[in-house]
């Protein structure tokens, strides 16, 4: 246990991404109240040129390994890989829905919220104790609070962002909980320290408490069963860009703190927690799959459908090895691209027919035949077929439990074949189908580009996985070394 | 420079007509001459890229030995370094074997894409026409450069498919549909044992690169037994049996000339059947090491060349000579492969491609000018009306029947001494017995078609000069290309070999034999089809062998047998497990998805809307995992899942 030195120096370039990002929000922020009504729309550009300059700066920081203040702020590829994961789904969130922001205005307060709840995220990326872990979450958890009810005179948005605070806020007390605990019996916050702790004494049952809490609190960010409850209604309420982004960034956000958590800090009681992850995982798998299947609506169909991918993605926590959390990397990475695609598709045609119904979607492939193709193969990579990326990404994930898990195997597999009937259902409605309302769907520029990239990632990556797996497999390599 | 570009950047070669086939099907389809000109334009490229690639290695001896591979890593399983991780690469192996027939493909395939601007004129469906084209290039050339057999298998099965779309193009035709569902099928089931071999290869050594599978193979009693070698030496050899059309899986191909005649020439004669005897050259070194897996290919090749040339005497169409001609080819170069010369083989694949595809090329342009009128007992004296198509056709059977100096004759003569060469004596029988039914059918064909007296319903005219143009360009191949390998300077043999090059002493014995057998099988045509011009002594043959005349004009009823095989066996099987799929499988499925459907639904019950619910299961769940946590430690846990270790 080192004790604080106040007067250590701290390394302003290795927070350069944090401080553009923060720089950015702010812009954006004040850029907004000074310009003209009519001139708003163009913040979302200013937002993702600006995002698309930081993500440039990162890459040239891949490499990069460091500690700040003790071990409070871990900069290396992985946290770095996680960085760039983030910037790049909310680049996509703004690229894909400029339009539907305009529809709904306060274009400034969406996008500097965008941009902080990102900042929470790349916080949470880098985080190496438990405080700075806590900060970034509430950041990241707060700011979505405000996007959710964005849509403030639709009741729906309104009673999500209600529903969200008072459970979000419920599920920190209990990760607060779990946090102070871990303090309390080890006496330090910094991760590297409380791992060092723990090796040396015996597991007691106030530490199996604390892991209880942890699960629980953390659990609740990236919906696992039983603590999803709220995932389904907020997804549905809140404003389509913002269900998206919430599904992919702060999903990923979650998991990228639960595996530093778990498996930097906890490793020396992974026997306890191995065992209840693999479980959670398949509950979730099981739960998210089956009730997808008769939901009517897309956003809750895909909400459920991301309850599931969550579990598959518990799955590379299970063995705490490399392999996993390449395994959780890599679909991470690649779910960001299958879900911005299939929501972007949601949130376009909601704005032009204004409905999220699943059957109003009959004859879109008449309708816009980009649309339709994009969501199909969002959501075939979703469950998993070859040659998508969501196959390289399961197997990845499955391929490191099949010594021991074999029965989670199981589920995997047998719940994947189930979600292909409930994807495939959008895709008779899609293809089969006759339209009601046969005019096209002109999709404007911006949102084409977003479609097209999705698309393009999820097929690329599926067919040559190599590249990314070896930027993965870095990325998972620097992570055990500090 | 421009040389090693082409070296190092071969994978440009099937990259430039995949290109053409996106841009066709995407962008240019409504365009048809612009579609035309993508499909020829790109592969003409690659054949210059080819070209400059096959030169860079032919001039540099050292590729002989030691070939030029690079790889990018595909997919990679684990952790690199680590000892179970699984590392797919795809890569480029150019050596002179597939610089040959890398530039073989890209050559023939520019001449046929164009000799299809004419034969497709009008067609409703050209654009799509030359982009299946571009993929089946790009398909076949991507096998042909393969570094390993998971690549070559992917375009192994993407050249099947091609095939297939190409051989029912005329959708319109039941004929064409069903001759495009038996060859995909019968190449499936080939395929599947393929697959097979392929697995137990990756199982048992460990890697799928060509090269490193050559030397572990020569050292295989490190990792296996010579038994568990021949299984996987018999399954992947029947990938072969099937896609190069060997007997009894041959059925597929003759049908297959339902489709538009380039499609013959390119894929059923020159280039795609040829791949599975490309696929058996490049693992000669599997083959090498299990003597009986070499006798199997050896007897099936020959055996599989006789017994196609008996068919071709008595059929009537065209375009099913040809077909069957191909067959017996490929019987030839099978065996050639099978009595351990790689060298006979791979000529014999060299100069085949060249009077092959210029036969069906000029067959093509028979069918053009008479409407697609295709039995040959209605067409004669059409070498005055359509003089090039003629002569380049003549060259074509000059070649094949085996007279010197046309290319067919050295390479034949090639395969015969290596078989004699090895002692086997019953094979050299059949091929050289072959041979004289080769030029025998071959000739009547050509006596019927163009000599005699002309047709008086039948107004033949020379076809366009982008149709004649790759006659001739090809017919020049069909004379020339086998100079390189004339016993007395075997130019050929130095650079394409297995194991060591072997110059033999030459065989004039053989060479006469196989000089006379061939004079003998046209005379005995000419004497039969041309100065017998009421064809009596033909009728007569036919009479008095009426039973062998019917048996061999039904194709041994091997189609027959098989439809038998299928409608008993299959059929009754199936019937069988109809009853079982309807009553138990259906029963359980339904089951499943009535119970999935509804446990869907009771799920949905929870989820009510209300924030206090919600709450309530949230702090119900951490007690949950609480009491999950206790009774999972690591005492509980391997008790009941036992997974944790």
């Amino acid at each position: 246990m080192t004790p604080f030195d106040f007067s250590m120096p701290i390394n302003p370039a290795a927070l350069t991404l944090e401080m553009l990002v923060a720089a950015l929000g702010l812009g954006v922020l004040i850029l907004g109240i000074i310009s003209p009504k009519g001139a708003r729309s163009g913040l979302g550009w200013v937002s993702f040129l600006g995002l698309m300059g930081i993500i440039g700066v990162a890459i040239t920081m891949w490499g990069q390994s460091g500690e700040l203040l003790a071990g409070m702020y871990l900069l290396d590829n992985y946290a770095l890989f996680w960085k760039i994961t983030f910037m790049v789904a909310a680049a996509l969130v703004i690229l894909g829905n400029m339009r539907y922001v305009d529809n709904v205005g306060h274009q400034a307060e969406y996008y500097s919220l965008t941009i902080f709840a990102t900042l929470g995220m790349m916080v949470m990326a880098s985080a190496g104790d438990l405080m700075t872990l806590y900060l970034g979450l509430e950041l990241m958890t707060i700011a979505f609070v405000v996007l959710v009810c964005l849509r403030k005179k639709d009741n729906k948005s309104v009673e999500a962002g209600m529903k969200y605070i008072l459970l979000a806020g419920m599920s920190s007390a209990v990760l607060l909980y779990g946090l102070s605990l871990l303090y309390g019996l080890t006496g330090s916050v910094i991760m590297l320290d409380i791992s060092r702790i723990i090796a040396m004494q015996p597991v007691s049952s106030a530490l199996v408490l604390a892991l209880v809490m942890l699960i629980a609190g953390l659990g609740f960010k990236i919906s696992a069963v039983p603590f999803h409850m709220w995932s389904p209604d907020v997804y549905e309420g809140a404003p389509t860009p913002v269900t998206s982004f919430l599904s992919m960034g702060s999903k990923a956000a979650s998991f990228a703190i639960i595996l530093r958590l778990f498996i930097t800090a906890l490793p020396g009681v992974w026997e306890n927690w191995a065992m209840v992850i693999a479980i959670l995982a398949g509950i979730t798998i099981i739960i998210g799959n089956l009730v997808a299947i008769p939901q009517t609506s897309i956003k809750r169909l895909l909400a459920y459908s991301s309850i599931a991918q969550a579990g598959y993605i518990m799955v590379g926590m299970v063995t705490a090895s490399e392999a996993g959390i390449k395994g959780v990397m890599f679909y991470a990475f690649l779910y960001v691209f299958a879900t911005a695609g299939a929501f972007t598709v949601a949130a376009y045609f909601y704005n032009v027919t204004g409905s999220d119904e699943l059957k109003d979607y009959a004859g879109l492939s008449q309708r816009s035949p980009l649309m339709a193709a994009v969501m199909l193969v969002a959501l075939l990579s979703m469950a998993g077929i070859p040659p998508l990326a969501g196959f390289v990404g399961k197997f990845y994930l499955f391929k490191t439990i099949v010594d021991g898990y074999l029965w989670l195997v199981f589920i995997g597999l047998i719940m994947s074949m189930v979600s292909v009937y409930y994807y495939l259902r959008v895709a008779l409605v899609m293809y089969r189908d006759e339209p009601k309302d046969p005019s096209p769907i002109n999709v404007s520029g911006p949102v084409t580009v977003t479609l097209i990239v999705t698309m393009l990632v999820t097929l690329i990556i599926g067919i040559y996985p190599g590249p990314l797996s070896e930027v993965v497999n870095s990325a998972a390599h620097s992570f055990f070394l500090h | 420079m421009l040389v090693e570009f082409a070296m190092m950047h071969a994978w440009l070669v099937p990259l430039l007509p995949a290109l053409a086939f996106l841009v066709i099907v995407f962008l240019t389809r409504p365009f048809e001459k612009l579609s035309a000109i993508i499909a020829v334009g790109s592969m003409a490229l690659a054949c210059v890229i080819a070209s400059f690639a096959a030169y860079g290695i032919f001039t540099n001896h050292e590729f002989t030995e030691k070939p030029l591979v690079y790889a990018a890593n595909w997919l990679s399983l684990g952790i690199p370094g680590v000892t179970d991780s699984l590392l797919v690469q795809v890569g480029v192996q150019l050596d002179p074997v597939s610089a040959m027939m890398m530039f073989m493909v890209s050559f023939i395939s520019t001449f046929i894409f164009l000799y299809s601007v004419g034969y497709m004129k009008g067609d409703p469906g050209f654009s799509v026409f030359f982009s299946y084209l571009s993929l089946f290039g790009a398909s076949m050339l991507l096998l042909v450069i393969s570094s390993n057999l998971l690549q070559m298998f992917i375009a192994w099965e993407l050249v099947g498919l091609c095939s297939y779309l190409l051989i029912g193009f005329y959708t319109h035709k039941i004929s064409a549909r069903e001759a495009a569902k038996k060859a995909f099928v019968t190449c499936r089931v080939a395929d599947f044992g393929l697959l097979l071999g392929l697995l137990a290869l990756q199982i048992t050594f460990g890697t799928l690169n060509l090269v490193e599978l050559g030397e572990k193979i020569h050292n295989f009693q490190e990792y296996t037994t010579i038994g568990m070698l021949t299984l996987i030496a018999v399954l992947v050899f029947i990938g072969p049996i099937g896609k190069s059309g060997q007997f009894p899986l041959h059925v597929w191909l003759p049908d297959a000339m339902e489709g538009p005649t380039p499609v013959s020439a390119l894929i059923h004669a020159a280039t795609m059947v040829v791949a599975g005897v490309y696929l058996v050259g490049r693992t000669m070194f599997l083959f090498h090491e299990v003597e009986s897996a070499m006798q199997l290919v050896a007897v099936t090749g020959a055996f599989t060349a006789l017994f196609a040339a008996t068919i071709a005497l008595t059929q009537r169409e065209i375009k099913r000579i040809l077909a069957y001609s191909t067959v017996s080819q490929l019987g030839y170069m099978m065996l050639a492969l099978g009595v351990g010369s790689l060298t006979a083989g791979m000529f014999h694949m060299w100069t085949h491609a060249f009077f092959k595809a210029l036969m069906f090329l000029a067959a093509g342009s028979v069918l053009y000018a008479l409407h697609h009128k295709a039995d040959v007992w209605e067409m004669g004296g059409l070498i005055k009306k359509m003089p090039i198509t003629g002569w380049t056709f003549v060259i074509g059977g000059l070649a094949i029947a085996g007279i010197p100096p046309f290319a067919g004759f050295w390479s034949k003569d090639e395969i015969l001494v290596a078989t004699l060469a090895e002692g086997h004596y019953v094979l050299f029988a059949m091929a050289a017995f072959t041979a004289f039914l080769t030029a025998f059918y071959m000739w009547r064909m050509i006596f019927l078609v163009f000599f005699g007296d002309e047709k008086p319903e039948n107004h033949p005219q020379e076809s366009p000069w982008t149709m004649t143009v790759p006659l001739i360009v090809l017919a020049v191949g069909a004379i020339g290309a086998g100079w390189m390998g004339t016993p007395w300077n075997n130019v050929w043999a130095e650079w394409i070999y297995f194991g060591e090059p072997h110059h033999g002493p030459i065989n004039y014995g053989a060479m006469l034999l196989s000089i006379v057998l061939a004079g003998s099988g046209i005379y005995l045509a000419y004497t039969m089809y041309l100065k017998d011009t009421k064809k009596k002594r033909a009728r007569k043959l036919a009479e008095w062998f009426g039973p062998v005349h019917r048996m061999l004009y039904n194709k041994y009823y091997i189609d027959e047998l098989y439809l038998w095989f299928n409608h008993a066996l299959v059929d009754g099987t199936a019937r069988l497990f109809y009853l079982f799929d309807l009553y138990v499988v259906d029963g359980f499925v339904n089951g499943i998805g009535t119970f999935t459907k509804s446990s869907g639904d009771g799920l949905r019950v929870f989820q009510t809307g209300r924030l206090q619910n919600y709450a309530l299961i949230f702090f119900l769940g951490v007690l949950a995992v609480a009491v999950l946590v206790t009774f999972t430690g690591p005492s509980a846990a391997s008790l009941v899942l036992g997974g944790v270790k």
